[in-house]
């Protein structure tokens, strides 16, 4: 129990002190799932709409097969993308394995099914309502994607905030194809499980807890916008 | 400028409506001409707001024909105004740019049309407030200020005052006239008989998806001919 105490002590005045290896690896966190959940939203908000508004065949297919991806394992992910950028594997010439982008195309496969999932229920949602309206003034299809991912705007931002959250916070994929190198790939949860493993227990806490904190910060965020949208725009 | 092309007279001929094996609409013929204000009344699930749905092109007919005078008429020139008006997320002027917008009016003359649009429907004061905040009748107002600043040849209009309070109402019921007096065609649909005598010019008698009478609003009124839109008059009467 002194033990741990003391960990947290250690890790309580680790990130007082503003460590600069413990700010360098937060850095690269947010950098590598910013990126990822931008990536991700051009992808996944479109495509997520289109699937709520598109009458097209194959369309209930492509959202099962969505809804299901939401769940995908992030080691099973890093080990696919691993494949993808290994030397012999068929992206391998751009030699990106073990760098920050492999981590972030980890992760843009990661979240763009969970995005894309939740932002197709909003769109389908509001569709609801706004179908005959659109029709009506002559919207198209693109027309209307684009107008229902507007009018969601406040909606989809929290999707994205959701999205963020679970790159932020996954260790399996980004451990293998970015290799934790010190310096170079290594992110607050790669370094977590190292620094646990290695029993360097204060700097894996003050992680953990910069971690938990920047999650509860987007919770927090989220759940502000939407009361202040739904307040100020019905 | 060029003298615009002509939608009206709009012929339907034997339109039906069926889905999920009820029909809705059962064989209807019928011409709606310009300059008059036509009402299509008839009871609740009469059929009333499928019928104008499938005019102004919401919805596919599964038999029979609705032709206007000229083809495929763009939304801008035939618009149509819902009992629960949608706006937008975003302020009442940008509602009325949107729908501008998707009519191909070029953006330096939006603004002023919106602004004119406003005025016309007393709401220039809340141009800049979110849509979707105002009251039920400013939403409406604003619903009809939308299509208004199309300025369509032919404005549909499905139980615009149903979800409104009298006051409410009767502000809609204005501007209805007033967009008539500018020489677009009324065709709206209600089951408030009071409404009907106010604003109808011709009245067209739905009930179960048939057309049972059409005839002028004098005429109608002064003597229906089919028993069921004596009833309906009858039935209705005390309470207006």
């Amino acid at each position: 129990m002194q033990e741990i105490s003391q960990a947290i002590a250690a890790a309580a005045a680790l990130v007082g002190s503003g460590d600069s290896k413990l700010v360098a690896i937060m850095l690269l966190s947010l950098r590598v799932s910013l990126c990822a959940v931008l990536l991700s939203a051009l992808i996944g908000l479109p495509l997520g709409a289109a699937l709520a508004i598109g009458r097209f065949a194959g369309r209930q297919t492509l959202t099962v097969i969505l809804n299901a991806f939401m769940g995908l394992p992030p080691v099973v992910v890093g080990l696919f993308v691993y494949l993808m950028l290994s030397r012999a594997g068929p992206l391998g010439q751009f030699g990106l394995l073990f760098t920050p982008t492999a981590m972030v195309i980890a992760q843009v496969v990661l979240i763009t099914p969970i995005i894309a999932a939740l932002a197709r229920q909003i769109v389908a949602d509001a569709w609801q309502d706004y179908a005959e309206q659109l029709k009506s003034l002559g919207a198209g299809f693109t027309q209307s994607v684009r107008t229902l991912i507007w009018d969601t705007r406040f909606s989809l931002l929290t999707v994205l905030l959701a999205g963020f959250g679970r790159a932020v916070a996954e260790v399996g994929a980004v451990m293998i194809v970015g290799g934790n190198i010190d310096g170079v790939t290594r992110v607050m949860t790669t370094a977590i499980a190292l620094e646990t493993s290695r029993g360097d227990l204060p700097l894996a806490l003050a992680l953990g807890l910069i971690l938990i904190a920047l999650v509860l910060l987007l919770n927090t965020c989220a759940h502000l916008i939407r009361q202040t949208a739904q307040r100020r725009y019905g | 400028m060029a003298e615009p092309r002509r939608l009206l007279p709009l012929e339907i001929s034997e339109l039906s409506f069926r889905i999920n094996g009820r029909t809705l609409i059962d064989r209807v013929s019928l011409t709606i001409r310009p300059g008059t204000r036509t009402v299509i009344l008839g009871p609740n699930g009469a059929g009333k707001s499928v019928l104008m749905r499938l005019a102004h092109g919401l919805l596919d007919p599964s038999a029979g024909r609705i032709r206007w005078n000229v083809p495929e008429p763009r939304p801008r020139e035939q618009a149509m105004v819902f009992q629960r008006p949608v706006m937008l997320r975003r302020s009442a002027r940008a509602n009325i740019e949107y729908a501008l917008k998707l009519a191909g009016v070029p953006g330096r003359e939006r603004a002023d049309r919106a602004a004119a649009a406003l005025a016309r429907v007393g709401l220039e004061r809340i141009a800049r407030s979110p849509a979707r905040v105002l009251s039920g009748g400013e939403q409406q107002r604003l619903a009809l200020a939308r299509a208004w600043a199309l300025d369509p040849q032919v404005m549909f209009l499905d139980e615009p005052t149903a979800s409104l309070d009298p006051g409410a109402a009767r502000e809609v019921e204005d501007i209805i006239q007033a967009i008539h007096e500018t020489g677009t065609k009324i065709v709206m649909s209600t089951h408030n008989l009071g409404q009907a005598r106010r604003l109808a010019d011709d009245i067209l008698y739905l009930q179960a998806g048939r057309i049972e009478e059409s005839a002028t609003a004098a005429e109608f009124f002064r003597q229906p001919r089919t028993a069921h839109a004596t009833a309906f008059i009858q039935g209705e009467l005390p309470w207006h």
